[in-house]
């Protein structure tokens, strides 16, 4: 038990009471709700205990860890190279995205580069890793507010961006893909303009989910100025990705770091909301996904010819040093921080993952809240469990 | 683009200054390298740090929060798995790192003085840099003071520091399993801490191919001539 002075536990009591949007005086027989660990608005296993008072939500509290599977102690005990495996799973839907940066890091470390065409490969794949993310949560944000027909369409368009990454990979979820110095093989024959085709298909499904959900009167009433979250809050809790973006923050790692992979070749633009409800967080990520589309076209017709892999040596020993390495993924900030002592595999991985920090402000952002809304609020913070458990 | 590189690295200076100013002896060690800075302050003005990141140095958003162990265990950081002899490289690997103090611990860049470390990472959204602070704790009672004050974020960052590591975050709201049930006993990302698969059975992703059922005793016969190769 933590030792907190009694000065301590009241000023921050206080501070909660003072937070909270609740008329504690119309207090009336309250009741706690578990939310989870089975429930759809979770997308895997989240409990959130709520203390109800009448339909307003007093305080709620996320129970994460039914998913637990301790990669940052099973990573001290692998090589680098069989690590993305591990890493493929942190976020399931946008596996690709997970091995970047860890790859990326063990590059740093090593001091090598992957030649320029293994480097737009890894963007192209990382941006449909993106696609095929956003796309599910663009349907599956109808779904949880009662309109049934856009996660069907997710669902089928979604296979477009899925097959493609299949086509390349040989894995649909988990591509394990990207190696150190390059990547595990060149593109299939035809590839390029199948994807070509496909984000044709993306752009139109974008549209008609615009067509079928931005404009419905219902849709706006039930995520305009719900779940507002200020910049300042929100980055105080370490919010990234079209969470922060939608609260007006200008805040992207693609842009902002000087990172190896290609979108400093591409024109393209950072989407920013400046309401910070749930309604611009959906926004945000529709724009999102056909800035997706556009990226990778633009990566099509660059795509250089050459090597995709750099020369590194049989067996991959990583010299001592500390790298951390991020990027800007499906769901916000993803990143690593390696230890290495110049072993086979590293010393310590710390897996700093979006979805962790997006859900830690869900205490904050639900009090006050009646109980239809805690439903909405869930669906646009949009996480991933693999990616709150690791 | 080199250009902009130092440019980078001189903003990364006048932050490193900026902390030292405010902190005085608090700081103990700095790096700036990579495109990255670290500092390393005493476990004292580690508060005090965030604070003067938060309002001198403009770092408002919270990235991390995590614990470091540098005890050196052959049993599980995999050499075990990896030099089946031992490990005669292992012996070299802690006189590449910077800082090795006279427990043999190596402790990583920026330094260190003992065995655990908390680490934290911030970044401006204004000036798009980034620093990890980092702070030495008692190897016995490893102990701290919150960030929670200054960044809430660090609540579940810092759950999980405590039930992974054993630290102590004083003036945190509640210490509470984040991952673990509340049962569970131990500190799991310790180095002492036993990973019991491998206690079983040795890591088979060392080489390439595994054996087929039935085949296992007769490669043992014959001194494993895959891991030998390596």
């Amino acid at each position: 038990m933590a030792v907190t002075t009694d000065w301590q536990r009241a000023a921050y009591i206080a501070g909660q009471a003072a937070d909270a949007r609740v008329n504690v005086e119309l207090e009336t027989e309250g009741m706690t709700l578990n939310l989870g660990p089975q429930h759809p608005a979770t997308h895997g296993t989240l409990r959130i205990v709520v203390r109800l008072d009448g339909e307003q939500v007093v305080w709620a509290e996320p129970v994460a860890g039914y998913m637990h599977r301790g990669y940052e102690k099973l990573a001290e005990v692998r090589t680098y190279p069989q690590i993305t495996t591990l890493v493929n799973r942190i976020d399931w839907l946008g596996s690709f995205c997970n091995e970047v940066p860890f790859i990326l890091a063990a590059e740093q470390l090593m001091g090598i580069e992957a030649p320029p065409r293994a480097q737009w490969i890894r963007t192209i794949l990382f941006e449909m890793g993106r696609m095929a993310n956003i796309i599910l949560f663009v349907g599956d944000m109808g779904v949880q507010l009662g309109a049934i027909t856009p996660v069907f369409y997710a669902f089928r368009d979604r296979e477009h961006v899925l097959n493609l990454i299949e086509a390349a990979t040989g894995g649909r979820f988990h591509p394990n893909y990207d190696r150190i110095g390059g990547l595990k093989e060149d593109l299939p024959r035809g590839w390029v303009d199948e994807a070509k085709t496909a984000m044709q298909k993306v752009r139109d499904f974008c549209d008609e989910l615009d067509d079928l959900l931005m404009g419905n009167e219902i849709f706006q009433k039930r995520t305009r100025g719900i779940g507002v979250i200020p910049p300042a809050i929100g980055l105080e809790y370490g919010l990234s990705g079209a969470n922060i973006r939608a609260s007006g923050v200008d805040f992207d790692i693609r842009r902002d770091e000087d990172s190896p992979l290609a979108w400093k070749h591409c024109d393209w633009k950072v989407w920013t909301h400046p309401d910070g409800d749930s309604f611009a967080r959906y926004w945000v990520r529709l724009q999102e996904t056909r800035e997706a589309a556009n990226i990778v076209d633009q990566l099509l017709d660059g795509l250089p010819s050459g090597s995709i892999q750099a020369k590194v040596p049989r067996i991959i020993k990583v010299p001592a040093g500390e790298a951390w390495c991020h990027t800007e993924n499906p769901l916000g900030e993803m990143g690593y921080y390696v230890v290495s002592k110049g072993g086979l595999g590293p010393f310590r991985v710390k897996i700093r993952t979006p979805s962790f920090n997006n859900v830690s402000i869900v205490p904050w952002v639900l009090r006050g809240v009646y109980v239809p809304d805690v439903i909405t609020i869930l669906a646009s913070l949009y996480f991933i469990l693999g990616d709150i458990d690791r | 683009m080199s250009s902009a590189a130092e440019t980078g690295d001189d903003l990364r200076e006048s932050l490193v200054d900026t902390l030292r100013q405010n902190l005085a002896d608090g700081v103990v060690g700095s790096e700036i390298a990579g495109g990255d800075a670290w500092v390393r302050v005493r476990a004292t003005a580690w508060r005090q740090a965030a604070e003067v990141c938060r309002n001198e140095l403009g770092m408002d958003y919270f990235c991390f929060l995590a614990g470091l162990d540098w005890l050196e265990n052959k049993d599980l950081s995999g050499e075990k798995v990896w030099d089946p002899d031992g490990g005669a490289a292992s012996a070299e690997i802690g006189a590449e790192v910077d800082g090795t103090t006279a427990d043999g611990f190596a402790t990583g860049v920026a330094g260190g003085g003992s065995r655990f470390q908390v680490l934290a990472r911030l970044y401006s959204t204004t000036a798009k840099l980034g620093i990890t602070l980092k702070a030495d704790l008692d190897a016995a009672e490893p102990r701290i003071d919150s960030w929670v004050g200054v960044y809430r974020g660090a609540d579940w960052h810092e759950r999980e520091a405590w039930e992974m590591y054993g630290f102590q975050f004083d003036g945190h709201p509640g210490l509470r399993h984040m991952y673990l049930p509340g049962e569970f006993e131990g500190h799991p990302m310790r180095k002492d801490f036993p990973l019991l698969a491998r206690e079983v059975k040795p890591w088979p992703g060392l080489v390439d191919v595994e054996a087929m059922p039935g085949e296992h005793e007769a490669a043992a016969e014959d001194a494993t001539p895959q891991e030998a190769e390596a």
